[in-house]
């Protein structure tokens, strides 16, 4: 038996002590935070163990949003070096996955009859379209929003829209800042063009994104008015980050600012430009820590000193680290022992630095380890609301409104990814502030802050209307459809297999015997001890789903499970 | 742009680190989504009732047994039969008798605290467990289908808008609590469950939260699932209202129940009410009624499978009638049974009864009108394989009489809950809802505004008592958009704002204007 093997029997046998008999770690803990946790075991070496389900479904769950059945099934097909690959190397086209487009209606009292965007229809493209009107920008950027959802929900096997929102929480906007609309696209073209990338040319592009350049003061930023805002992020949060290693200064800061002086932005044309006249051309000072280094390139040349700077950064070992912790907590694990910097992170930078900082290299390293596949990380993450309520979008197959009536299509879209997402803490587009969601960095908390009283309650009642009432918008219900739901499953006629396949393609962890043949009992048989009466319901409804008797015992029977497996049980908010 | 605080979250101030969790209390979830909690509810009354549902189709002719035909009665089911010597009379008929271990419901007919109600069900039946369930569950017809459950409309009727703004001062436990996993159809509102679940009475008694596995805390995943399942039992609002009033110092079982599946719940339910829950509603439930086969043992027809759930069932509810009554609850508590159908006329020959149609219901407690309603069933002389014992009373009839009798629900109500009209039965007492109570609809209005419909902006107008005053913006599925005031006024004002909704999409709003106990909905309407 092997070390997963073990474990697994582990797992799902609770109250089985287990102490004794555990395999020695790979090394020994150092650190940690959940003092009764055990450690999570295997190097970077690449993981040759088992490929069953389990894994398949903890690389989807990781690396998209949910792990639908079908796709589960797919991949268990491949071998695991072929799911990587495809997962990292299949990405969007404009063409798969369009633009947003014009929903609502121009505002009479706040748009004067001048402006550009009464030109365009809805229902057409409006990201070339520049305007002048607060309440047309409001409602672009939740166009943009219910776009970008849309995006997520319809994500084919890949890593792209994970990386997205990676991204989006590194190189933080917050749209209601940065108010026009165009620029809240184009911001999130940059990171979608770059997401799997190189991340030194990345910063690059993101440093003279406009939407950037707005959010954080650098087209204010000039050789009389110094605006420290981005060189300070640019260090702290986008680079090198705040480990015990990275000992720059606000010296440092002032020279990154003034070499970043002169950018400006155009919102009509979306467009960043540099104006000369603004750029600050003394001699910048660097501290010891980045070597003494003075940038100082004559006027012609200044617009090369971001990239003096950006080499003068990178070539610190700590940017690697640190996007290499970054990525380790948001994809893997969040407590990063001493052990696991040493193995894990260590390793992972060196890769990314002599790739060049290319990011897919990283990737796929971390992800074919045998560290990411040790059974200890399975369900050992707390969902963010994204992949809660993604994941179950996705896994439960709501129906969305076509894309023929985009008007009911964003309503729909911008309820669940606008204001429901907003109640459960990640409005995507909106963090509260330029570090991103807490979740993804605050010490030593973090995925546990995604449940709280308040999200937890939110996120169980958004599972009970979608099971029994749905929401209705428009004339257009979207609703949890669970006998759909069943019918997808191996074996819905026999409650043992059904049950067993709700809690597999549901949940992380293998529920007992005997609390699964009380869910059985309780809920698929009411009570009757006969599996026999299920299979019998079952059978009816598949020879006449449209009698609505038929449809209606194991409709009801259903909804009553799937609140149980969504709502009740606490093993769904882990992945 | 500065930079911003950087913590803003309130999951940081409301879960702090993890050594904090014990320390917090419960905290009623902040879910506004709703509209209905904006309404005060209406209950006046403190009465209670327990359902107790018997699972699989209960064996009504070996439960009351029709002593009137007794002869008829031993030729339908020679093999399991009880002997007349030994079925168990009842004071003041000679009609009707119960099954010998029925001793528990025996004696509470002689102190008139039981009312049996012969023959129910409803025309056209189904004989599948499931279907039948769900039109008991549900009050439905034959033809009917519905989402949600009667005793989910009666709570919804009552507390609007639940779960959204619960627990409240009026109503800071939950409206009803059931047994089991999932939730019961029966308490199913229109759009969420009504109910609390206690899914193990014995996990309840032990601290344990019940229907969970025990998961090792010292796995990565295992450490996690600890602590979402801490935050879950702090937002599961009424598991601390639950679990205090169960523990209440001082707050025992008076009366020592024999040890089975049924008093389980019950010693519960009662610890629960004479605890102070203020819940409504109470759902246990006892399965294995389903006797095809074997319901009695051959050789004493009075022992077996059946006789065993009936000794169960008397025997559970009188120990609860009985510690009510100690508790001085028993005025407050009424209680009833119900099985999805009863069974065949003829027994079968493997010593059980198939799937039937109308048997006996029971209503039980202090204030149940002792008595037999309707007459023992007629029984053919010779009973074929299909006979089955006719309908007399339309368990909706017992329905709407708890409802309108015992639960004091107005016409209106009535309506909402059962769908139609239904004849009224005296199965309970009714002294308590005459004269009906329900609060004096506020006359005055207290929020206006003009313009409307609004274009731009608009001026409210208010009448604050004084105190705490609060005016919200609220979108028509009940999302909170804005708190567009919240202040403390030191005296009795009118008061004008003007508010701007340029940026809002046009459609239906809500205004939601709050002033201590007075609340107001003013519907406001956004153009273009």
């Amino acid at each position: 038996m092997d070390r997963n093997d073990f474990l697994q029997t582990l797992l799902n046998n609770p109250g089985k002590k287990k102490k004794a008999t555990l395999p020695e770690p790979a090394f020994p803990r150092i650190q940690k935070i959940d003092d009764a946790a055990d450690p999570i075991a295997g190097g970077i070496t690449p993981y040759t163990g088992a490929w069953t389900e389990n894994e398949v479904m903890h690389l989807l769950k990781r690396l998209c949003f949910g792990a639908p059945r079908e796709q589960v099934v797919i991949f268990t097909g491949l071998t695991y070096e072929q799911a990587i690959d495809q997962l990292l190397n299949t990405v969007s086209t404009v063409a798969s996955v369009g633009e947003p487009v014009k929903v609502y209606s121009t505002d009479i009292v706040s748009t004067p009859a001048t402006d550009p965007d009464w030109a365009v229809a809805v229902g057409r493209l409006w990201i070339n379209t520049p305007t002048n009107s607060g309440s047309v920008n409001y409602f672009r950027r939740e166009s943009v929003k219910a776009w970008w959802f849309n995006t997520i929900i319809n994500q084919p096997n890949s890593i792209e829209e994970k990386m997205i929102l990676f991204w989006s929480t590194h190189f933080t906007i917050e749209f209601d800042t940065v108010d026009t609309g165009t620029l809240c696209f184009d911001y999130l073209k940059t990171l979608r063009q770059n997401a799997l990338g190189n991340f030194k040319a990345f910063t690059k592009a993101i440093t003279l994104n406009p939407a950037m350049l707005v959010y954080l003061n650098g087209y204010q930023n000039s050789k009389t008015a110094p605006d420290e805002n981005y060189a300070r992020e640019l260090q702290e949060l986008f680079t090198m980050g705040k480990g015990v290693d990275s000992n720059y200064t606000e010296s440092d800061v002032k020279a990154a600012a003034r070499i970043l002086t002169g950018y400006q932005v155009n919102r009509t044309t979306v467009t960043s430009y540099f104006t000369s006249s603004r750029h600050d051309v003394s001699p910048k000072q660097f501290s010891t820590f980045y070597g003494d280094l003075v940038i100082n390139r004559p006027l012609a040349q200044a617009p090369q000193e971001l990239d003096d700077l950006l080499d003068m950064l990178f070539a610190k070992q700590e940017v690697s680290k640190n996007i290499c912790r970054r990525l380790y907590r948001f994809f893997v694990y969040d407590d990063i022992t001493a052990d696991i910097e040493k193995n894990i992170i260590t390793p992972l930078a060196e890769t990314f630095r002599n790739a060049n900082y290319e990011i897919k290299p990283v990737l796929a390293q971390l992800f074919n380890s045998e560290h990411f596949f040790d059974a200890l990380q399975f369900g050992a993450m707390i969902k963010s609301s994204a992949d809660f309520t993604v994941g179950m979008i996705r896994e439960c197959k709501l129906r969305f409104p076509p894309k023929s009536n985009p008007q009911l299509l964003y309503r729909h879209l911008t309820y669940m990814g606008s204001s429901l997402m907003n109640t459960l803490e990640q409005n995507l587009g909106d963090p509260p502030n330029v570090s991103g969601f807490p979740a993804y960095y605050q010490t030593p908390l973090f995925d546990k802050l995604w449940i709280n009283t308040d999200t937890f309650s939110k996120r169980q009642n958004l599972v009970n209307t979608l099971v029994n009432s749905g929401y209705s918008n428009g004339g257009f219900k979207l609703f949890f459809d669970v006998v759909d739901f069943a019918r997808r499953m191996s074996n819905p006629a026999d409650p043992n297999q059904l049950v067993l396949d709700f809690n597999k393609y549901l949940l992380r962890r293998t529920l007992s015997q005997p609390l699964r043949d009380k869910i059985k009992s309780d809920i698929l048989l009411t009570g009757q001890t006969t599996d026999n009466y299920w299979t019998a319901a079952w059978n009816t409804y598949l020879v006449a789903p449209e009698n609505l008797n038929n449809f209606s015992v194991v409709n009801g029977r259903l909804k009553a499970l799937a609140q149980y497996f969504l709502s009740k049980l606490e093993e769904y908010q882990l992945m | 742009m500065k930079r911003r605080n950087f913590i803003r979250n309130t999951s940081l101030t409301a879960v702090g680190l993890p050594g904090a969790l014990n320390g917090f209390g419960i905290t009623a979830h902040t879910d506004d989504s709703y509209l209905g909690h904006f309404f005060p509810p209406g209950t006046t009354n403190d009465h209670i009732l327990v359902v107790i549902q018997m699972s699989g189709g209960n064996d009504g002719l070996n439960t009351v047994i029709p002593l009137d035909q007794y002869s008829n009665y031993v030729n339908a089911r020679t093999n399991i039969a009880i002997a007349q010597n030994k079925v168990l009379a009842l004071t003041g008929t000679n009609a009707t008798g119960l099954h010998p271990s029925l001793t528990g419901l025996r004696d509470l007919y002689n102190n008139g605290n039981l009312c049996i109600i012969q023959s129910a069900g409803y025309p056209s039946p189904s004989f599948s467990h499931f279907r039948a369930t769900d039109i008991w569950m549900t009050a439905a017809a034959s033809d009917q289908y519905l989402n949600d459950g009667w005793l989910g409309r009666y709570l919804n009727g009552e507390y609007p808008g639940y779960p959204g703004g619960y627990p409240t001062i009026n109503m800071p436990d939950p409206l009803g609590i059931q047994f089991g996993s999932g939730t019961s159809l029966s308490l199913l509102g229109p759009s969420s469950p009504m109910g609390y679940t206690i899914s193990d009475p014995n996990a309840f008694i032990n601290n344990a939260d019940g229907g969970e596995d025990v998961v090792p805390v010292n796995t990565p995943m295992g450490a996690k699932l600890q602590y979402v399942r801490e935050v879950s039992k702090q937002a599961q609002t009424y598991y601390t209202a639950v679990k205090n009033a169960y523990n209440l110092p001082g707050n025992n079982n008076l009366v020592t129940y024999p040890t089975n599946s049924l008093t389980s719940q019950l010693k519960i339910v009662a610890r629960l009410i004479n605890g102070g829950l203020k819940t409504k509603i109470y759902i246990v439930s006892l399965g294995g009624f389903d006797t095809h086969a074997g319901q009695t043992n051959s050789n004493d027809t009075t022992t077996g499978a059946h006789a065993n759930l009936m000794a169960i069932l008397g025997d559970a509810v009188k120990a609860f009638n009985s510690d009510l009554k100690l508790m001085n609850k028993d005025q407050r508590v009424l209680g009833m049974t119900f099985s999805e159908f009863g069974r065949r006329i003829k027994s079968n020959s493997s010593g059980g009864t198939d799937h039937g149609y109308a048997a006996p219901m029971f209503i039980f407690g202090t204030q149940a009108t002792g008595g037999i309603i309707g007459t023992s069933p007629a029984l053919p002389a010779i009973a074929g394989v299909n006979d089955n014992i006719a309908l007399q009373n339309d368990f909706r009839s017992i329905y709407f009489s708890i409802m309108k009798r015992w639960l004091c629900q107005d016409t209106g109500s009535l309506q909402q809950i059962m769908l139609q009209n239904f004849n009224e039965i005296n199965v309970c007492s009714n002294t308590n809802c005459d004269p009906f109570q329900k609060p004096a609809s506020v006359e005055t209005v207290l929020i206006k505004n003009s313009p409307n419909p609004i274009v731009g902006s608009t001026k409210i107008e208010f009448k604050t008592a004084g105190g705490h005053t609060l005016i919200q913006l609220v979108s028509p599925e009940g999302m909170l958009i804005a708190t567009l005031l919240e202040t403390t006024y030191d005296r009795a004002q009118t008061i004008t704002r003007e508010i701007n909704l340029s940026g809002y999409k046009a459609g239906m709003y809500y205004l939601r204007f709050q002033n201590d106990n007075n609340q107001q909905m003013k519907p406001i309407m956004k153009v273009q």
